[in-house]
């Protein structure tokens, strides 16, 4: 037997930061007052106000494809230095066939890069982003773009279809010294359990009743949170902004209480209360409404969660280049205020929810 | 519509990729690599800005095959601001009304899928245009 191991924290062999991230949240709003009148008669608690919902000719490439441009625009680089397209999602629009091609083509970053889909329930984003870390931080490449983007569904009166929301974030990552943040560190941490999954065949997931909570979101999270932190040998007062996975306003809210932090950090990044769980861009999206209002120099921690299960942890700290290149593109919050709020009748028409024909 | 077709027409229908006259400085879309202002060749690739006005609408009711699910929907001339102008849908118009001038932005949106198992065509349309970056 060795000795036990110090905590791996991931850590690149060249700095390694976000040079420009962009986010997109569809324009139609579904109220969740609104499935409970359809369902339940208008009675019901309900866990959030109401979440996004994506137009007729939306899905995830077309989602993704204009968050990317968003953060390229931030970045205010060539998009052919570009050498990842990485799309994590759990709503990619073909079985077979990469959203990420048609990604990387329409940002004009084909045909000298890697381009892959990327699948991990809601943490697929942040997956793609530890692996563009990794590939940037190895030298292999001096631009990767890792998206995590989500049109979730739910089935028709299940729980879930009143946080299952559309929307997600990309960020690109290049060498620190040209960052609006740096990554300070990284961690993932990974078990099989199996609390939430869809069938290959299926349309609507399953999920494990009460199994979701602690065993899954709050064991992987905390775990992951404060495996980083230990080793980063930091402490929850040390970040302005933490950011969890948000299935609902619920579950991110305790996390936050277990480790230690107050709602005051939780706040800026918190969104399931307007735009739902987006699923692979949930925590991701978040970061950007944080990145567009924080200071240079701010501390920030990321932990996504992932059904199935598992979470990735991240601490990044902002740059004096943020305050500069945020006005490039739209806000997260531009986003959030552009809403036209649209009733189930149309909702299920524009998700296919009605057979027609 | 063959699938070589939708290859062919790629860069133009995701990212409002054109031309620019070598010769007059034009602005050509869609690309056809002769200056329709002075003839010579012209095949030098230009990115739209992908900002333009409405210059003319109407609304389809009764789509063509393919495009039924979307009915109804609008239809502009969009006014390119480098010049050209274009046909196109129009897309996230909410509860806001079209009117000629009307400043819109390029998205790349799903334009239709070739029936249930076949494939999905995106390409440009306009919306209302979001909000101005500031720089
Ligand atoms: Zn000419």
């Amino acid at each position: 037997m060795t000795e036990k191991k110090e905590t791996p924290i991931l850590k690149p062999l060249r700095d390694v930061g976000i040079v420009g991230y962009g986010a997109y949240i569809p324009r139609y709003r579904l109220p969740a007052r609104e499935v409970a009148r359809v369902w339940k008669s208008g009675t019901g608690g309900l866990s959030i106000e109401e979440k996004a919902v994506a137009g007729l000719d939306e899905d995830v490439i077309t989602m993704s494809i204009e968050a990317a441009r968003n953060a390229l625009a931030r970045a205010s680089i060539d998009p052919t230095e570009i050498r990842a397209v990485w799309v994590g999602s759990e709503s990619h629009p073909y079985a077979v066939k990469p959203t990420s091609t048609v990604v990387a083509e329409s940002i004009g970053a084909t045909p000298h890069t890697q381009a892959a889909d990327w699948e991990f329930a809601c943490k697929a984003g942040t997956e793609a982003m530890q692996a563009a870390i990794g590939f940037v931080g190895s030298d292999m490449a001096d631009y990767a773009m890792a998206i995590g983007m989500d049109t979730a569904q739910g089935r028709p009166g299940d729980p879930l279809e009143y946080t299952a929301g559309a929307g997600g974030a990309a960020f690109l990552l290049g060498p620190a010294e040209m960052s609006l943040a740096t990554i300070e560190g990284s961690y993932s941490y990974a078990t099989d359990t199996p609390d939430f999954f869809r069938r290959a065949e299926e349309k609507y997931p399953v999920h494990g009743e009460r199994f979701t909570g602690e065993p899954a979101y709050f064991k992987h999270i905390t775990s992951a949170a404060q495996a980083l932190m230990e080793a980063l040998n930091c402490s929850p007062s040390d970040f302005q902004h933490v950011i969890f996975h948000q299935p609902n306003t619920k579950f991110p809210k305790r996390v936050a209480k277990q480790l230690g932090f107050t709602m005051d950090q939780i706040e800026t990044g918190l969104l399931v209360p307007k735009i739902g769980n987006v699923y692979a861009g949930s925590s991701l999206v978040g970061l950007t409404a944080v990145l567009d209002v924080a200071e240079p120099e701010e501390r920030i921690l990321l932990v996504s969660y992932g059904s199935g299960a598992g979470s990735d942890a991240m601490s990044l700290r902002t740059k004096a280049l943020l305050p500069e290149r945020r006005g490039l593109a739209p806000r997260t919050h531009d986003y959030i205020s552009r809403r036209t709020e649209i009733d189930y009748a149309t909702y299920a028409r524009y998700h296919g929810k009605i057979a027609m024909k | 519509m063959e699938i070589s077709r939708h290859w062919r027409l790629k860069r133009q229908r995701y990212a409002l990729i054109g031309e620019v006259c070598p010769h007059c400085k034009k602005k050509i879309f869609p690309p056809r690599d002769i200056c329709p202002e002075c003839s010579e060749d012209a095949r030098t690739l230009y990115q739209f800005s992908g900002r333009g006005e409405v210059y003319s609408y109407t609304t389809v009711f009764q789509a063509p095959a393919g495009y039924e699910e979307h009915a109804p929907y609008t239809v502009a001339l969009v006014k390119l601001e480098e010049g050209p102008m274009l046909t196109a849908q129009l897309t996230d118009l909410g509860d806001e009304p079209v009117e000629v001038g009307m400043p819109v932005e390029m998205v790349t949106r799903k334009l239709r899928s070739d029936g249930e198992k076949g494939m999905l065509v995106y390409s440009y349309k306009f919306r209302p245009r979001f909000k101005e970056a500031v720089r």
